[in-house]
């Protein structure tokens, strides 16, 4: 049966920020000519390492002080929002801010709040009397979303999603799943992460060996790659603006794309290592219920980050849904070019393909020089953008530490 | 420290607490409290013990109302340092 215009979602506006843009223009077009956004980074106790780092004008939607009591990745969302709004021709006055919600998928928050704070701590012999009142607003989980609201004077709900590095799609999910409970007419949704600020998660991937090395670090980064050696953090944003379709259509809006299916499971097997057999079920569910089938998705943007052992499992559960019927289903990395966003990372990914519904090119997956023959997936697109001849459908990985799954189907709106 | 120092150290705090504000012309007399979101002014106090060693009791935060009354309060409290 099909649906009605008011139970189809689809994606009106986008706000991002990337290691290697400001904005959606400027994100496609450095993934369409190559452009890597890392760099060299040196940070506290772990001394130099490798990272993503983001440059958009903070102060554009904030004050200073805001700066200063607030978080990084409130300030990542805040200008992620304004920026999607914008994008989506909705002005901060005509936001009818009773009925528009605030959903953020987080791979973690606080880590960096609480390290800055003891840190601070450390100056004052640890006398406690020292540790800031502000380190409590900072650190709750729903902080990013929150400042969101404070920052627009939105007055509908707000909370944030953990969900490890699947966050992102799940805080599109989650936006979609409020439109249709009917919680809200306007979605602000997607993921931030501000985990370079953290030299925890460095020397947490070192310890596991998951931690990428390279001497240029604009190579760094290279899933699929046969001599890839882990992740290279980094920190970003991206937000939609989400809509009924009935809603969209009536106010002329112009739409990216529906997001037509989804689904999240977990593996229930392991801490760290990903489950292909969870992962392929994650996706056929999320064709099946956009109503399609594998060979009508024609862009596969995958999580892979580049470790040894998560790249291959996820080749694995690629093979196994997209068999050799799909000739006209293509296979591209983000990763490879900004390096691992986080709770950031889905929804970005899935905001530098989008275009790909009006172009109707992929981007590819650089940092290839050789193709590990296991992750050698038939129309992976290496090193250079491909032109493709249809474009209907994209699917979008992600997956989580703990097991956590969540991929997306996008459509174009015919 | 005297009078007038205290009283530029206090106006450094608040510029460094909400820098957005134009702080130079702030009267003696003038309720600056009030101008203070409440975690503004636990900064505040916070600042006053970081940088200066001085603690400020809950009891007494009346005494910070005003740029002079914060003189008048710090005054002896800062006196050897």
């Amino acid at each position: 049966m099909s649906k009605s215009d008011r139970e189809r979602i689809v994606i009106t506006g986008v706000g991002l920020t990337a290691p290697n843009g400001n904005n959606l223009a400027e994100f496609r077009s450095g993934l369409l000519h190559g452009v890597s956004g890392i760099s060299k980074y040196e940070t506290r106790y772990f001394g130099e390492t490798l990272a993503g780092l983001c440059h958009f004008d903070a102060l554009q939607y904030q004050k200073k002080k805001d700066l200063r009591i607030g978080t990084r990745a409130g300030s990542i969302a805040i200008y992620c929002v304004r920026e999607a709004l914008t994008d989506a021709g909705i002005s901060v006055d005509a936001l009818d801010k009773p009925r528009t919600g605030v959903f953020v998928g987080i791979t973690e928050h606080g880590n960096v709040e609480t390290e800055n704070e003891i840190y601070e701590l450390s100056k004052y012999n640890y006398q406690t009397k020292f540790w800031s009142h502000h380190h409590n607003p900072r650190t709750v989980a729903n902080n990013p979303a929150g400042e969101v609201t404070i920052n627009l004077g939105i007055s509908g709900p707000h909370f944030t999603l953990g969900a490890a590095c699947a966050a992102g799609n799940l805080g599109c999910v989650t936006g979609a799943q409020q439109l249709l409970l009917g919680e809200v007419d306007l979605a602000l949704a997607g993921g931030v992460s501000e985990s370079t600020g953290t030299f925890g998660i460095f020397a947490a991937f070192n310890s596991q060996n998951a931690l990428a090395r390279h001497p240029e670090p604009s190579k760094a980064s290279r899933p699929f790659d046969l001599k890839r050696n882990g992740i290279v953090v980094s920190e970003g944003g991206a937000i939609f603006v989400m809509e009924r379709l009935d809603r969209a259509l009536a106010r002329k809006a112009r739409i990216y794309g529906e997001l037509a299916g989804w689904c999240y499971n977990s593996d229930a097997t392991d801490m760290v290592l990903p489950n292909p057999v969870r992962q392929a079920e994650c996706m056929r569910e999320a064709i099946r219920r956009a109503g399609l089938r594998p060979e009508q998705i024609h862009l596969v943007n995958t999580h892979a980050t580049g470790t040894p052992a998560g790249d291959i499992k996820e080749c694995d559960a690629l093979r196994e849904v997209f068999g050799e019927n799909c000739r006209d289903t293509y296979f591209n990395n983000t990763k490879s070019f900004i390096g691992h966003c986080m709770g950031a990372a889905a929804t970005l990914e899935l905001a530098g393909n989008l275009p790909a519904f009006s172009d109707r090119i992929v981007h590819p997956t650089i940092n290839v020089d050789e193709l590990d023959p296991a992750c050698a997936l038939p129309n992976l697109v290496l090193n250079t953008p491909r032109q493709v001849s249809k474009m209907d459908a994209m699917l979008n990985n992600s997956f989580g530490m703990l097991g956590i799954n969540c991929v997306t189907v996008v459509t174009r709106l015919s | 420290m005297t009078r007038a120092e205290i009283s530029q150290a206090i106006i450094d705090i608040v510029n460094e607490i909400v820098p957005d504000e134009d702080w130079s012309a702030l009267q003696p007399e003038e309720n600056l409290r009030g101008k203070l979101e409440s975690m503004d002014f636990l900064d505040v106090v916070m600042e006053l013990r970081k940088q200066y060693g001085v603690e400020v009791p809950e009891a007494d935060y009346g005494a910070l109302s005003t740029l002079q009354s914060c003189v008048d309060y710090l005054e002896p409290r800062l006196a050897r340092k």
